[in-house]
């Protein structure tokens, strides 16, 4: 069958056996109100998984957008109190441009002196984190002082159930803004020719320069996209939880990152695709859920994570390599 | 045909100060099969480099349809009609059959925007035009090697070319592979499109080209029509030496010499049964078997790493137990790998750190390394082999085939072997190098230690100038021994051919 050898048909099938089995045991998961909590929570880590995803089929890394995500959304809200600024544009779009440009140091350094992308990026989150809290401010803006306008920004619903207790739950329309990030990133792949540099730079760099790419062109691209949707995810999680915490996101690059190797991406470049990786995603999301609704504690929710990590790499690296010989 | 398509005139490149190729003439006609043959070093790559518009040269003309070109970039070569088809053939494995075909095409018409039916068009009419089936859909690491060079070649052939550049195309190609690839070749040349071949494997050369011209050092040595070439010429042109073709003999200088390595009755289940060898100091015995013969692990046994094997096993009439490598160097037995990249160097460390790998703890006190008398031990290895080197600090990897083999030679004579077993001394390694391992391995039987050698190896002349006596091995057994003196290069091949 021809369907199961494109490994997001694989993925999907093992995401729906496992919701299957979720169901078995827990029937509530299937409660609209669960479903709707869980693709809510979707939307953040599948923003910055879109960039990771760029970065790493190019045969990069990226372990310093939650770093960025902090820099942006920590100072545009700070800005937006500052200023008293009521609109939600522009401190998205000084969030994701924070991000842009935070992407296109580590692209510098990674294109400029052949680094190591796992070090610059550590180096790049450290420096990030340390510069937000060391000189912007340490302390936590919470829903009281929190800009009402995006508190009402991310209110919006596209479709709302009453349950029978009288209270409402509904889908944010913040979803869309995921899906249409989606759309644009599997579009710019798929069909661009800058999408296809990014595979052809992950497959075979040398090779890549040699029929003509811009490698330069390239790494900046992905590290600069990586920057700017990280900017931009960290500016909407921020409005969604109403509260801006420059300790925020911590454990979430790891979090990532297996999204997006279970999403099928290669960790040694080259290959991954916007659908796998969105099923990567929700798979990562449900356990997470999941492991909370079975009141698993955290500590061993991390466990958990990790180990899916490191099998869902090791499935890759054995599937990649098996393919090279 | 007086007319040319491309000529090189009096082209010099340097690179700080050394000359990579100096003086370099080449002509090439429309529709031509050309050979540049050169040995690994003799500036081949240069050459294409500059023909492909990679290096600017510093002196020297480029001439295409007669028209001087200055400052050639790689884009410019490619739109006057050069193509190269690189050894990696830089195609990209991720990516499907029908993406790596039309990736230049639309590349070169600077396109934002992909339109994969129009691939799939370009690519399928590229594979046609060379006649061959290839699912364009299939990821393009899936295929063989063959099949990716077949996409090379396909793929240069969807742009206007007047010129395709082969980099040694045979290497990782099977005997059935090479002939298809020589008929598509032949193929291309009837639609007025030059090739030139760039290889240091003579027999090839001759067999495929038209035109011949041989460089060494940079410097062009000659040229002409295949027709006046033959396969001394080439090489004696390409390494700048007669190679001598002079035979082995052993000297024995004893009247009753004690054998330096006996087996009796050696076995190891499934791999080897029964085998009995005597070799005295000085000898160098060859082995000669087709693949699977067991020769390995009997090499293998012999070097401690296949241990566990039945029969006697003596080193000067005294008999030993091999149970690791540890209790083979011990008795001085050494063993140089058939896949010395792999198994035999540690690629990124320096030569001198190679050379010493096994003698650290001989010139170490109290754990701390002699460092005065570790870079005399490999300084005066490195010189004693002639391996070509600005410096013992430098990466093996950066050596040559056949330097980085003497490396590994250099290492097991520190040791102080007495017997050294050679798999495979020379595979990939280039005519003049070959010949001045041979020559060196031949002066160590001399020596005052007397080294006696195991030679196993494919290539039957090897055996036959190099050995004093060879042994035929087959399905694990010895079968035959022959005294080199009295047998011959087709006696052994036909004898190999029965084994099949």
């Amino acid at each position: 069958m021809k369907i199961f050898h494109s490994s997001e048909a694989v993925i999907g099938l093992i995401l729906i056996f496992a919701m299957i089995m979720i169901g078995i045991v827990n029937p509530a998961f299937w409660d609209l109100e669960n479903l709707f909590g869980l693709l809510q929570s979707n939307i953040v880590i599948g923003i910055m998984a879109l960039g990771v995803l760029l970065v790493m089929i190019s045969g990069g890394i990226d372990v310093s957008f939650p770093a960025i995500a902090i820099a942006g959304m920590y100072l545009a809200v700070n800005g937006m109190l500052m200023t008293n600024y009521e609109g939600v544009f522009i401190p998205f779009a000084v969030s994701t441009l924070i991000g842009l440009l935070l992407g296109g140091m580590n692209a510098f350094f990674v294109h400029k002196f052949k680094m190591i992308p796992l070090i610059v990026t550590l180096g790049t989150a450290s420096i990030v984190r340390g510069l937000v809290l060391g000189i912007v401010g340490t302390s936590q803006i919470n829903i009281d002082r929190f800009p009402k306008v995006l508190i009402n920004f991310t209110k919006a619903d596209i479709y709302t159930i009453v349950k029978p207790d009288g209270t409402t739950s509904g889908l944010t329309a913040m979803l869309l803004i995921y899906l249409g990030v989606a759309i644009t990133v599997h579009i710019l792949l798929r069909y661009t020719m800058l999408g296809r540099s990014v595979y052809a730079m992950g497959g075979a760099a040398e090779s890549a320069s040699r029929v003509g790419f811009s490698l330069k062109k390239t790494t900046f691209f992905v590290y600069c996209a990586s920057g700017a949707l990280a900017g931009f995810a960290g500016m909407l999680h921020s409005s969604m939880i109403w509260l801006c915490n420059p300790r925020d996101f911590v454990g979430m690059d790891m979090q990532v990152i297996a999204a997006v190797v279970l999403g099928g991406a290669s960790i040694f470049g080259g290959s991954g695709s916007v659908p796998g990786t969105m099923i990567g995603v929700f798979m990562l999301v449900m356990v997470k859920s999941s492991l909370i609704l079975m009141k698993v504690e955290t500590t061993w929710q991390l466990v958990v994570l990790g180990t899916i990590l490191i099998v869902a790499t090791a499935l890759s690296a054995l599937r990649d390599r098996k393919n090279r010989v | 045909m007086g007319d040319v398509y491309l000529e090189l005139r009096n082209i010099s490149k340097r690179f700080s100060g050394v000359k990579a190729l100096d003086g370099i003439s080449l002509t090439i006609r429309p529709g031509e099969i050309h050979c540049l043959a050169g040995e690994n070093g003799s500036g081949k790559s240069t050459a294409i480099k500059v023909i492909s518009g990679v290096y600017q040269p510093d002196e020297g003309e480029i001439l295409i349809d007669g028209q001087p070109i200055i400052d050639m970039s790689p884009v410019d070569a490619i739109a006057l009609g050069v193509q190269v088809i690189y050894q990696d053939f830089s195609l990209f494995g991720n990516l499907s059959v029908a993406e790596n075909l039309a990736l230049n095409t639309q590349l070169r018409e600077k396109r934002t925007w992909v339109n994969w039916k129009e691939v799939h068009h370009l690519a399928s009419e590229a594979l046609s035009s060379l006649g061959v089936t290839i699912d364009l859909e299939a990821k393009v690491d899936t295929l063989s090697t063959a099949q990716k060079q077949l996409i090379a070649i396909a793929r240069s052939l969807m742009s206007n070319v007047r010129l395709i550049i082969m980099d040694e195309p045979t290497s990782a190609l099977t005997g059935k592979e090479i002939a298809s690839l020589f008929k598509i070749v032949r193929d291309i040349q009837t639609k007025g499109i030059a090739i030139l071949f760039v290889s240091h494997k003579i027999r090839e050369m001759l067999d495929i080209s038209e035109r011949i011209t041989v460089i060494r050092n940079g410097r062009k040595i000659a040229d002409g029509s295949t027709k006046n070439f033959t396969e001394a010429i080439i090489t004696k042109h390409m390494t700048g030496l007669d190679i001598q073709t002079e035979h082995f003999v052993w000297d024995n200088a004893e009247s009753t010499p004690v054998p330096r390595l006996e087996v009796k009755g050696l076995g190891l289940t499934g791999c080897y049964e029964d085998l009995n060898l005597k070799i005295f100091p000085g000898e160098i015995v060859g082995i000669s078997s087709l693949l699977g013969s067991g020769r390995t692990e009997f090499a293998l046994s012999l070097f401690g790493l296949l241990p566990g094997y039945r029969g006697e096993i003596r080193l000067n009439d005294q008999a030993v137990n091999i149970k690791s490598v540890q209790d083979a160097i011990d008795n001085k037995i050494a063993y140089v790998p058939e896949d010395r990249l792999s198994e035999g160097v540690f690629p990124t460390q320096s030569i001198n750190r190679n050379i010493l790998s096994t003698m650290y703890s001989r010139i170490s006190r109290h754990s701390v390394i002699d460092q005065n008398k570790a870079v005399q031990l490999a300084s005066a290895m490195i010189e004693k082999l002639a391996i070509a080197t600005p410096s013992g600090e430098n990466p093996v990897n950066q050596l040559s085939g056949g330097n980085a083999q003497r490396v590994v030679i250099g290492r097991w004579l520190l040791t102080g072997a007495q017997v050294l077993i050679l798999n495979g001394p020379t595979v990939g390694v280039d005519v003049g190098s070959k010949a001045e391992i041979h020559k060196i391995i031949r002066a160590l039987t001399r020596e005052e230690k007397r080294l006696s050698v195991i030679m196993i190896s494919d290539d039957v002349p090897e055996l036959i100038q190099n050995c004093n006596r060879i042994v035929m091995m087959h399905k694990g057994r010895f079968v035959e021994e022959l005294v080199t003196a009295r047998t011959s290069e087709d006696e052994i091949n036909a004898k190999l051919k029965s084994f099949r």
